[in-house]
């Protein structure tokens, strides 16, 4: 069974042999697509109030965002980073409960889908607003090193939509400027929302932007997870040895829609022939099995605890209770003496 | 010996910074030997090497950073240069600083400093005062000092607060407000308003410099036999309603004085609650004064008709004295 918590206290993918962290890695990416299909399902059967955001054809680049931090480490996942939130230590129950609306969720029915986080846990709580969460992430580290804490980074996640907000560009150049150990994952999967790449940027590459902003930047392709564990995995490395922050840059395309309402019938027949297009977890079982790296017995029962663990997780969310206006204490300030009583 | 309203916020920081480790300034201008716009951080650099920083001109990220900072144990002060620019921040104050105690159960406490109101000649992007955007949103502190003693304890004040603070301080008063020292004790609570000046005969609420330009209108008043009650709301969130209310009770009347824009905003909610709670209270329809629905103007002959001004008050104390 995948332990989903606490944070262990060192990352043992960065040590751990290729085919053992490659493995390590399949098992989050397979946890993160068993739980989003099943909520999906449970989206489709009414029972999931709001949108729900799948990270489909995103996993490698995402568990690897995850997987190289440990304790101390601050981790600002985007809507797409199921994998990445599993594999840095975020329950799945935590998912269920928010997604489900149970009062004991991290959010309480106060914020929903993939608006969760834990930042007492080092888990940031995303904001819809694209971009912001860069320089709130470049905060953490400030006060970490304003506290001479020691050996900590932290992994901001991106998608080439939010990459032409200026919030994004003004947390980069921060980011620079402080010289903090920060590592900035952008996931290019071909379409912000509905617009295609061609009506986002113009630039040739937007990896060269790493070289505007002072960051050292790398491209990576996101449907190979040895090719995301090693760039990815490299370039927490490099953070936390003290280089400069760095960009990485993966290219992928949505398996999705942008949330479930949506079919993506904007997608072309011809960007799903693209390379990019390819299913990052399927290329990653295909590697296991042509490697012979564990026998289909293993790849089934991992199927099936998946199932079980996920299972598991939305049963529970389902028998608690969900919020009560009544009971619910409407105040948006946590020194309760400085509230406005306002009628 | 006397002590400015800007010398006493930079005096309030340089405590801050002293007294507690967990303080850092952060903005445009604020570090080096340059110590803001203002001079409001001034020497303070060198002072406390390593905790007042040079920002990029970057109002989100530096706010952004703030928070960051926040929930990780810190308690930032963010200096606007003037407070117009923090429409570019509003992103973070409003939906990240201002949502993140209900969303994650986990305080923000960020002190965002906000040089406003108008002086001449600094035109439509120097001049603004934002009160009424930040307290109409959820989740924030709202304080606009008016005194020097305020000034100092309530800046101190803001940084213990937990909660995300922004803290108007009135351009106009940084040079002509003078107090002989430095307040020794606390001030009053943040959420209480001051009655500055007592009378009966009408209850004028301000806050910031208006208050000044209040009780210049009671001193013209009292030689015409009208006694004016000034109150000082101190914050505008939260707003002091029992304050107000008491004082409209003695009175009768109700005038009401701010420098933002007329379309809602503070006095509009001052007169809202009055109404609601107090009409019974009221010999006359409550009044208010706002700067006009322009952007501010740079010509000084049009930005003193712009703003409410001490002859412009008294008019309209008038009128409602009549009543």
């Amino acid at each position: 069974m995948l332990q989903t918590a606490p944070r262990r206290k060192k990352s043992t993918a960065s040590k751990a042999a290729p085919h053992e962290r490659f493995l390590e890695a399949f098992r989050w990416m397979l946890l993160a697509r068993t739980l989003e299909d099943k909520l999906v399902s449970l989206y489709r059967g009414g029972l999931i109030t709001g949108g729900v955001y799948v990270g489909r054809g995103q996993e490698a680049v995402s568990v690897a965002c995850g997987l190289f931090l440990q304790e101390g480490d601050i981790f600002a996942p985007l809507i797409r980073d199921q994998a990445g939130r599993s594999a840095f230590g975020e329950p799945l129950v935590d998912v269920t409960r928010t997604y489900l609306g149970s009062r004991q969720g991290p959010m309480r029915g106060r914020d929903g889908n993939i608006h969760r986080g834990r930042p007492r846990d080092n888990q940031l709580a995303m904001i819809s607003h694209l971009g912001a969460m860069v320089s709130v992430t470049v905060g953490a580290l400030l006060a970490k090193r304003f506290k001479r804490e020691k050996n900590f980074v932290g992994l901001s996640c991106i998608g080439e939509g939010g990459m032409q907000t200026g919030s994004f560009h003004e947390g980069m150049n921060l980011a620079a400027v402080e010289q903090v150990p920060l590592v900035v994952v952008a996931t290019n999967n071909h379409y912000a929302y509905s617009t295609p790449n061609d009506r986002e940027f113009a630039c040739h590459d937007l990896v060269d932007r790493a070289i505007g902003y002072g960051f050292e930047g790398y491209t990576v392709d996101g449907t190979d997870l040895t090719n995301c564990l090693d760039v990815i995995g490299s370039a927490v490395k490099r953070a936390r040895a003290g280089r400069p922050p760095q960009l990485v840059v993966a290219s992928t395309l949505r398996l999705s829609g942008h949330g479930e309402h949506d079919n993506a019938s904007y997608v072309t027949d011809e960007m799903k022939g693209q390379p990019f297009a390819r299913d990052c977890l399927k290329a990653a079982e295909q590697t296991i099995v042509d490697l012979n790296l564990v026998d289909a017995e293993t790849l089934r029962e991992w199927r099936e605890e998946a199932t079980a663990q996920v299972d598991q997780a939305i049963s529970t969310a389902q028998k608690e209770a969900a919020p009560e206006a009544d009971e619910e204490d409407w105040c948006a300030i946590s020194m309760r003496a400085l509230v406005d009583k306002i009628e | 010996m006397s002590i400015t309203y800007l010398e006493a916020i930079r005096e309030a920081q340089a405590k801050l910074l002293r007294d507690d480790d967990r303080v850092f300034i952060y903005g445009e201008d604020v570090g080096g030997t340059f110590g803001g716009a203002f001079k409001a951080t001034k020497g303070l650099a060198k002072e406390f090497p390593g905790r007042v920083l040079n920002t990029p001109i970057s109002e989100d990220a530096m706010v952004g950073a703030a928070i960051g900072a926040a929930m990780n144990g810190m308690r930032p002060i963010v200096e606007m240069q003037f407070a117009d620019f923090s429409s570019t921040a509003l992103n973070q104050i409003l939906n990240n600083a201002g949502t993140h105690y209900w969303r994650t159960n986990v305080p923000v406490p960020i002190t965002v400093r906000l040089p406003c109101g108008g002086t001449k000649g600094s035109g439509p992007f120097h001049s603004q005062s934002m009160e009424s955007i930040y307290a109409h949103y959820p989740g924030l502190i709202v304080m606009t000092p008016a005194t020097v003693e305020d000034a100092y304890t309530m800046l101190i004040e803001a940084v213990t607060i937990d909660d995300p603070v922004v803290y108007c301080e009135h351009k106009y008063l940084y040079y002509h407000l003078k107090a002989d020292k430095l307040p020794t004790e606390e001030g009053l609570p943040t959420g209480q308003a001051r009655i500055v000046r007592e009378g009966r005969d009408l209850t004028i609420v301000a806050y910031s410099a208006m208050v000044h330009e209040a009780l210049a209108v009671a001193d013209e008043l009292i030689r015409e036999g009208f006694e004016i009650e000034v109150v000082d709301l101190r914050a505008v969130k939260p707003l002091d309603t029992e304050t107000v209310l008491a004082s409209v009770a003695r009175t009768g009347r109700l005038l009401c004085v701010g420098e933002s824009f007329p379309w809602g905003g503070a006095t509009a909610e001052v007169i809202s609650r009055v109404t609601s709670e107090g009409f019974h209270f009221l010999d006359a329809a409550p009044q208010r004064i706002n700067a006009k629905d322009t952007p501010i103007p740079y010509h000084p002959n049009l930005w003193a008709a712009h703003r409410p001004n001490a002859k412009i008050i008294a008019e309209k104390a008038r009128g409602l004295l009549r009543e």
